[in-house]
């Protein structure tokens, strides 16, 4: 239901496709949908956006593979996962089984391989394809497309010829110039932005001297990232049309409000869930209380809604 | 095995086992009665840290959940500074517990390792007769023994420097009791090192082994993969999830 008994209207139409309400959970800390299904009905949600998929299965990387930081957590899991075959045969049937939108996440060496994938996937009845260019964990592919306008472009151009359904991109927080990014992705047709992804960064500890992680360096992700993420989406709204959908460090519907004022159309909760498997509905929830109390009628009025100075 | 639930519980007890370990008791009798032995709880130690900790469920009774640990860093220090009345965020019983706890049983425990054992000891006995070999450092770091004494027929305790029962690690009472080849299964837990020498022993002697392992955790449901160990079976290696798949693997698939 999309209209409560105080008549606020959640809906939100994305890349012309309509969600129940904006919280959508953010790739890699959501899994298949699965684990989190024990602890609420997965219909509550506005989307589920799978674990990132490549086309062969991934071991990923050796752990350790997490470290707690201030506020946040590094990670380098490095794209594990069964390849997008396994999860269109074992997977999705599952997530379809929910009336929740499904927006599959992917990430590819070539630009031609990104492109196989949203052909297989549109294919498969996914609702929004997307694109993962900014995955900090990985040697080929991955922050190395991401970081620059030009292959931004060039892997955008490669998923529109060959997807079905509307294409995502999800952008990394790790360049300088994260307007000229997006703007990379917008020209070349994509329907919409996602960011951030995680910001790349290390711990070391001091009784070893050898970094927490097997793999030195990881991306940051949770409440400590949250103003570089309203700073990205902000820059970002002001740089193209598309539709953004918002994420990075969202533990609450406070910092929700928060990013859909600098921009957002849909809000992605991803280490929150980690703290408590609830978080996402908690956060619609707290988006609504807002609503209410503040006399919002529509959540999709809140969008860009930032009076800046 | 019930579905795990995520909830407030009342700290009913605290009590100081050693120097630096505290074993911790909640109200909780959702929990206590889903939970199978080799299970965990996820807590949230306190607002300022993200991430929950994990830790072995050291025993069940009467509708309270009680978890041993020892002081390491922040989040362990404010879970050992709680008094009975605090309520904690629990996420649990979560992983999937030991397999084989009917039948003769011997369990192996190295340093707190000997905690998640308690309850499966507690359990195997219900059933069986279970006999347990526990080793620590020293004598000031052994703990539980007493309660083991109360459940199991046999309790052989090794410290590293002697200073209480056998002077060495638990690798030898085991090889002596496994030459009696009466046990149905061996359960153990402890530091890696240890693991994968009861490991070795209990597959040179033909026993069934499961291991408890450890590995650090994010969301400690299966969703984030951050938790992996490397498995094998029918010849294939996979990272399986310590949390979900874990934390107690047949020995034999575990690739040490
Ligand atoms: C399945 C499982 C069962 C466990 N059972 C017990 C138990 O019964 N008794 C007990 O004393 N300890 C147990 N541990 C270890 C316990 O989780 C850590 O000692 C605890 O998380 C340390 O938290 P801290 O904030 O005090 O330490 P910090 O060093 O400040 O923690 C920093 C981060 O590292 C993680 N971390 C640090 N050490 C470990 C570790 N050894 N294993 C996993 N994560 C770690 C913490 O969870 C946290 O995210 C278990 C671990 C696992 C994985
Ligand atoms: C453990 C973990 C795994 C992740 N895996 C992926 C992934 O496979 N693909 C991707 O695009 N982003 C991945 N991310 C990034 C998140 O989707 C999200 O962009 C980031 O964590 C910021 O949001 P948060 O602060 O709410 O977690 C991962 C994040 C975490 C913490
Ligand atoms: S901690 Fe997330 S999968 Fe195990």
């Amino acid at each position: 239901m999309s209209r409560d008994s105080h008549n606020i209207d959640m809906k939100v139409t994305f890349a012309g496709i309509e969600f129940k309400n904006p919280v959508v959970t953010a790739s890699g800390t959501f899994g298949f949908g699965r684990e989190y299904a024990e602890y609420f009905d997965l219909s509550e949600l506005g989307g589920v956006c799978t674990k990132g998929l490549t086309l062969k299965a991934r071991q990923g990387n050796p752990p350790p593979r997490i470290a707690e930081t201030p506020m946040g957590m590094l990670n380098s899991v490095g794209l594990q996962n069964p390849g997008v075959d396994a999860f269109i045969k074992n997977e999705l049937p599952f997530l379809k089984k929910y009336d929740t939108r499904v927006i599959a996440n992917i990430a590819g060496e070539t630009a031609e391989e990104y492109a196989e994938m949203a052909q297989k996937l549109s294919g498969a009845g996914v609702d929004i394809i997307e694109v993962n260019v900014s995955c900090p964990n990985v040697r080929e592919g991955g922050m190395q497309f991401g970081v620059s306008a030009r292959a931004v472009a060039g892997v955008t151009r490669a998923v529109k010829r060959r997807s079905g359904v509307p294409v995502m991109i999800k952008l990394s927080p790790n360049v300088t110039d994260i307007a000229e990014i997006a703007r990379a992705a917008e020209g070349e047709g994509a329907d919409a932005v996602s960011l951030i992804n995680t910001l790349l960064g290390m711990r070391i500890d001091i009784k070893t001297r050898r970094p927490v992680l097997a793999n030195n360096t990881g991306g940051l992700s949770g409440a400590a990232i949250l103003p570089v993420a309203l700073r990205m989406i902000w820059q970002a709204r002001r740089a193209v049309k598309i539709p953004i959908l918002g994420m990075g460090g969202v533990t609450s519907g406070d910092d929700a409000v928060e990013m859909l004022l600098a921009g957002a159309s849909l809000i992605g909760v991803g280490t929150a869930s980690f703290t408590h498997p609830g978080a996402a509905i908690d956060i619609r929830d707290g988006i609504a209380a807002y609503m209410r109390e503040n006399g919002v009628a529509a959540v999709s009025d809140l969008t860009g809604g930032v009076e800046a100075y | 095995m019930g579905a795990a639930l995520n909830s407030v519980f009342t700290v009913s007890d605290v009590r100081r086992l050693a120097k630096s370990v505290f074993s911790i008791t909640f109200d909780a009798p959702e929990l206590a009665s889903r939970a199978e032995p080799g299970q965990f709880v996820h807590i949230k130690c306190g607002h300022s840290r993200p991430l929950r900790r994990p830790f072995g469920i050291s025993d069940v009774c009467g509708g309270k959940l009680t978890v041993v640990f020892e002081v390491r860093g922040e989040g362990t220090k404010w879970l050992a500074a709680s008094a009975p009345g605090r309520r904690v965020d629990i996420n649990g019983p979560l992983g999937r517990g030991f397999s084989e706890t009917n039948g003769n049983i011997l369990v192996v425990g190295g340093g707190l390792g000997a905690a998640p054992l308690l309850f499966a000891a507690r359990r195997a006995r219900e059933s069986g007769g279970v006999t347990a070999v526990l080793g620590f450092r020293g004598i000031s770091n052994a703990v539980l023994t007493d309660k083991f004494e109360s459940v199991c027929y046999g309790v052989f305790v090794t410290t590293e420097d002697g200073s209480s029962g056998l002077r060495g690690t638990v690798a030898l009472p085991l090889e002596e009791l496994l030459k009696t080849g009466k046990y149905s299964a061996v359960l153990s837990c402890g530091p890696r090192a240890m693991l994968k020498s009861v490991a070795e022993l209990c597959e040179r002697a033909g026993a069934r082994c499961e291991a408890a392992l450890e590995e650090r955790m994010g969301c400690g449901v299966g969703a984030c993969l951050v938790c992996v160990c490397k498995t094998k079976k029918n010849g294939v290696e996979t990272m399986s999830r310590v949390c979900r798949d874990g934390p107690v693997f047949d020995a034999r698939e575990v690739v040490w």
